[in-house]
């Protein structure tokens, strides 16, 4: 039976020998970006009273068509859970990952992703029912904690209740809508993730207004867009446009005046970056001159992204705080379009 | 398919290895330890507490749904109209409903109508009842109950001893003498004896509310609780039915031939009706107890870590290795089932009908 | 018998029919039989009626006497009664159906449905006048509510992340059974066959679908499918999921159609191969006729299992009722209605199963007449 199945495989070691094509050709020829999402988090990425997926990271993957294809809705979305996410964008299921991860050496190596920048500096922290009395996070000894699995919160949690010398009952659960029921249940004291997580959790409670968020952050968690390693072209289409959505925060180009900044703005860089002056390399990604006037007409930049999903007006009601460009004292500092 | 998966982890530039789960720390916290078990320990400590969390739900479930289902399956033969109504309904009910959606069912029901560790409901101060766990007092064992165990075993064996003289009895001369009665008073009463001379070397640790939780006793989380129970209770729907039609296969003339002997009812059923049903009955019982154990791995859906969750699961997401992980699960329940039902292959030859 | 005053002598023959007394006839009768044959049986009955009486008093006014079946939230559901708050399904009854179908859309899953039940009508009852015309289009089924649902071909393509609910259901416990029965018979034959490999495949492929739990499967499904297909080839999750039930189902068929296969006498074979039929119609015509009405009970059985387990799909982020329901449960009007949620779903694969259980009594029944011998009373 091997001797007759032998040529089988040798046939589709060679079959299976052709390289993985090229992310940026492949997307290209195939018209529409696939990318991976989150299952449900408010103001990252949840469905709408249509269905429609809106969302900080929804508008991350809106943004990349945007570059390529001058149209923010060819899209197509996957929902992935902690689990699912690394193989399905590694097996080629998407394009780009958009789903708040955490940058890490292990999986920038070891997993052989790309992390094609940070769009959101987070940390890990802790909410609790108010009526709990309890006010940081080193009164925890001994609390039951909800906790995502599958993250790298996870991973902190151990760490950060080790290095206090604390104990801990930890309550695992697979997706951020099942700790939101578990939470309210009473099953577990406190719910620990990102702090924008928590920030958007409690917004989905009845009363927010019963639940603190302790002032302790355990941990840095820089989230940011992530895609297959060994692929630098479509790396640096991801990173790019990255970085035109911040910079044009800086210069103060929104999706309702870009249009006009294009043809009438005085700054060499804004004027490099919406194509009227000619940015050298532009042609190596294969991108149209007024590529960023596609993206930020389309979902506009950065600041307006985070203010319409997260800001202050919305029911997550986050600070930008790290998050503010590098001129207000955060951390937003786009690479320069020369 | 072998050719596409080294291509794809060539391409990937993946290995294929188990070093990780010896090499790595696991780095994440299990909420129910039968070993000792922390954080530091290695993946593959991480994967044999899920593995023996998985044991724990098997084992507990078979029994509860083994001593469930024989009752009702018993009911629904039973003469009395109503009560064999009851358990058509309980089997009809567990039988046509998946069992996922009861362990959701039965854990949404613990953690949502089940009060607080604050409020816990009370049973006689030492039992708690609350949404985080039942909480009950742990025996704490002391070097002196090791005699009493000792002097358990003694009366144990000369209780057998009994047992075998009184059915020796039996056979030669057809008179019974409840042999079996003196040697089960014999080993009550002595252990008990032992005990209390001994000086009472078990003493009970008893739960109490320390910060947010209880602290002290032995805790069943809701999570095993629920999902014992829920897979307990759908077993336990196939069981009866199993039994019950074990018993019908019994031929009528059987229990006729029973009666006309002068057997009482207790009596055919226990010597002459069950031998003959088990025949028929353990087949499937056994693909009944392969199923409850196939789907304990279900637990991941409520959190309670068993061994999908903890190397299928956490194990597999934190180190990015699907391949390996997934294999090893499969391998894991593909041996299991396989010598189980490779004993059950050895049983079912034995108890083979032998026809003259 | 009117009018025959004492004394009570009748000359032989003519002794009219007596009504049975009282006590052992007519409900009384039923009674003591049923319910007060022994005192142990009263007493058991007794307590049966104090637990039916707690069971209605208890759970029966929470689900329904006090219970509240329209509202806006929890909140508004506790201001009204104590009882069950159904609201939290009536007001999202349209997703616990269809999941996300778009509403536009929605005729098409109803055709698709309304054309399921014709194409069954001809598979479950052979007294159907059209009988012919119609198992052709139950065959093509299949195909057709795939267009209708999936689209394209002049509908709007849906995409199946959108697909929930009880059509996600349907459409896994339907393809799952299509595909499963003729998979499932050809692994019984194959594990029967001749040819050594074939027969190692099939008990290999057999042994270890049935050895795994289906939720593992379901997860190389999600996470490493890709790695064992081609590079660069890809399907949609619904696909791969569809694809993993199916064969998963296909091999505890196996097993209830090999129980039917050795259950055939020697002689059946034997007797064909006299006539001359070749094996492929020895098969065909002689051996899998009989095999199967054999074991019918036994794929039925695989069949309700497959449908519940189409539940699994949640675990890795479909959205069956199941998943609905934990959607359902996290938002903010709706929390801590666990048990009214998931008894609703409950509810919903009780009447399902409950139906195919009853139908494949019905069958067994029906197709047992030719078989009947009498049996020891």
């Amino acid at each position: 039976m091997i001797r007759r199945l032998l040529p089988l495989v040798v046939a589709a070691t060679c079959l299976g020998g052709i390289a993985q094509a090229d992310t940026l050709e492949t997307v290209r020829e195939r018209g529409h970006l696939k990318c991976g999402i989150n299952t449900g988090v408010v103001g990252f990425a949840a469905p709408d009273d249509k269905g429609i997926w809106r969302g900080f990271d929804v508008d991350l993957c809106r943004a990349v068509a945007a570059t390529l294809f001058g149209d923010p809705d060819k899209v197509k979305y996957s929902n992935l859970t902690g689990k699912t996410r690394f193989t399905a964008l590694r097996s080629g299921e998407i394009d780009l990952l958009s789903r708040n991860t955490t940058w890490t050496f292990s999986r920038d190596t070891d997993l052989q992703l790309t992390f094609a920048g940070v769009n959101y500096y987070d940390g890990q922290g802790f909410m609790v029912p108010k009526n709990l009395g309890v006010k940081s996070a080193k009164d925890l000894d001994g609390a039951s904690v909800c906790i995502q699995t599958g993250t790298t919160t996870e991973l902190n949690l151990a760490d950060y209740f080790r290095q206090n010398g604390m104990t801990y009952k930890a309550v695992p659960i697979e997706t951020t809508s099942e700790a939101l029921t578990i939470y309210l249940a009473g099953r577990c004291d406190v719910y620990t993730t990102d702090a924008s997580g928590l920030a958007a959790t409690r917004a989905a409670t009845k009363n927010p207004d019963a639940h603190d968020i302790l002032p302790e952050i355990i941990s840095k968690e820089p989230l940011g867009p992530v895609v297959r390693q060994g692929d630098d072209k479509w790396a640096d289409i991801v990173r790019w446009t990255l970085n035109a959505l911040i910079a044009a925060e800086e210069f103060g180009v929104t999706a309702a005046n870009v249009k006009s900044m294009a043809g009438s703005s005085k700054n060499p860089e804004v004027r490099r970056l919406l194509g009227a002056e000619e940015l050298q390399g532009r042609a190596a990604l294969g991108l149209k001159a007024r590529w960023a006037v596609d993206v930020i007409s389309g979902v506009g930049n950065y600041g307006e992204i985070f203010e319409r999903h997260l800001g202050k007006n919305t029911p997550v009601g986050l600070a930008r705080g790290l998050n503010a460009q590098w001129k207000n004292g955060g951390l937003m500092y786009a690479a320069p379009f020369r | 398919m072998i050719g596409n998966v080294a291509a794809n982890f060539a391409a990937l530039d993946k290995t294929f290895s188990f070093r990780f789960l010896w090499e790595l720390p696991a780095g994440y916290d299990i909420n129910q330890t039968l070993i000792s078990y922390t954080n530091q320990n290695s993946h593959l400590r991480a994967a044999v507490v899920g593995l023996l969390n998985t044991g724990l739900v098997a084992i507990v479930g078979i029994f509860l749904a083994t001593v469930l289902g024989f009752s009702v399956g018993i009911m629904r033969l039973s003469n009395n109209w109503l009560v064999s109504r009851i358990a058509y309904v309980y089997v009809e009910f567990t039988r046509n409903t998946p069992v996922l959606l009861l362990i959701l069912l039965w854990h949404g029901i613990i953690i949502n109508t089940l009060p607080h560790p604050r409020q816990a409901l009370s049973l006689g101060g030492s039992v708690f009842i609350s949404n985080r766990g039942f909480y009950v007092p742990a025996p704490v064992i002391e070097p002196a109950f090791w005699w009493v165990a000792f002097v358990f075993c003694i009366a144990t064996i000369i209780a057998a001893a009994l047992y075998r003289r009184g059915r020796r009895l039996q056979l030669s001369t057809g008179i019974r003498k409840p042999y079996l009665l003196y040697g089960l008073g014999l080993t009550i009463a002595a252990t008990i004896l032992a005990f209390y001379v001994a000086g009472t070397p078990v003493t009970l640790d008893r739960p109490t509310l320390r910060g947010f939780n209880y602290r002290g006793g032995m805790t069943l989380i809701p999570e095993f609780v629920a999902l014992t129970w829920a897979l307990a209770f759908y077993t336990s729907g196939f069981i009866a039915e199993n039994v019950r039609s074990g018993i019908n296969a019994v031929d009528r003339g059987q229990r006729d031939a029973a009666c006309a002997l002068g057997l009482t009812e207790n009596r055919t059923m226990k010597l002459v009706i069950l031998p003959q049903a088990m025949r028929v009955i353990v087949p499937p019982l056994t693909s009944s107890y392969l199923d409850l154990m196939k789907n304990s791995s279900l637990a991941i859906a409520i959190g309670y870590m068993d061994l999908v969750a903890t190397l299928g699961g956490i194990t597999l997401t934190q180190t990015g290795r699907e391949m390996e992980t997934m294999l090893l699960v499969m391998a894991i329940y593909l041996a299991i089932s396989l010598s189980i039902s490779w004993g059950m292959n050895i049983y079912n030859r034995r108890q083979r009908l032998v026809e003259r | 018998m009117t009018g025959n005053p004492p004394p009570r002598t009748y000359p032989p023959g003519d002794h009219p029919d007596l009504p049975p007394p009282p006590a052992t006839s007519g409900i009384v009768g039923w009674l003591r039989s049923n319910l007060f044959s022994s005192p142990f049986n009263s007493v058991l009955t007794l307590v049966a009626i104090w637990l039916i009486y707690l069971f209605v008093t208890g759970v029966g006014g929470w689900m329904v006497f006090d219970s509240v079946v329209s509202a806006d939230s929890r909140a508004a559901c506790q201001a009204i009664d104590s009882g069950a708050c159904w609201a939290v399904v009536t007001t999202r009854l349209d997703q616990f159906v269809y999941g996300f179908y778009p509403p536009a859309e929605r005729w098409r899953p109803n055709l698709a449905f309304a054309l399921l039940l014709i194409a069954l009508v001809p598979i479950l009852f052979s007294a159907v006048p059209i009988r012919r015309p119609l198992l052709w289009f139950a065959a093509a089924y299949p195909f057709i509510a795939a267009w209708l649902i999936y689209g394209g071909f002049g509908l709007p393509v849906v995409g199946t992340g959108q697909y929930g609910g009880f059509m996600l259901t349907l459409i896994i416990g339907v393809t799952g059974i299509s595909a499963s029965l003729p998979l499932g018979i050809l692994l019984a034959l194959g594990r029967q066959s001749k040819l050594l490999a074939l027969r190692v495949i099939s008990t290999a492929f057999i042994e270890f679908s049935r050895g795994v739990p289906l939720i593992t499967l379901l997860f190389v499904a999600s996470t490493m499918l890709n790695y064992f297909l081609p590079p660069g080839t890809s399907f949609d999750l619904l696909v791969r999921v569809l694809i993993m039930v199916s064969l998963f189902a296909a091999a505890y068929l196996a097993e209830a159609v090999r129980g039917g296969l050795q259950a055939i006498p020697r002689g059946q074979v034997e007797a064909a191969e006299a006539l001359g039929l070749s094996r492929w119609t020895t098969t065909r015509r002689i051996i899998l006729p009989q095999a199967l009405k054999i074991a019918i009970p036994g794929i039925v059985n695989v069949f309700v299992g497959l449908y519940k387990d189409t539940t699994l799909v949640v675990i890795i982020g479909l959205l069956d009722p199941l998943g609905i329901a934990r959607a359902v449960l996290a938002d903010a009007k709706w929390n801590g209605l666990a048990t009214e949620t998931y008894l609703f779903v409950a509810l919903f694969f009780f009447l399902s199963c409950f139906a195919i259980s009853r139908y494949s009594l019905w069958l067994e029944r029906r197709l047992a007449t030719d078989h009947q011998r009498t049996s020891t009373p």
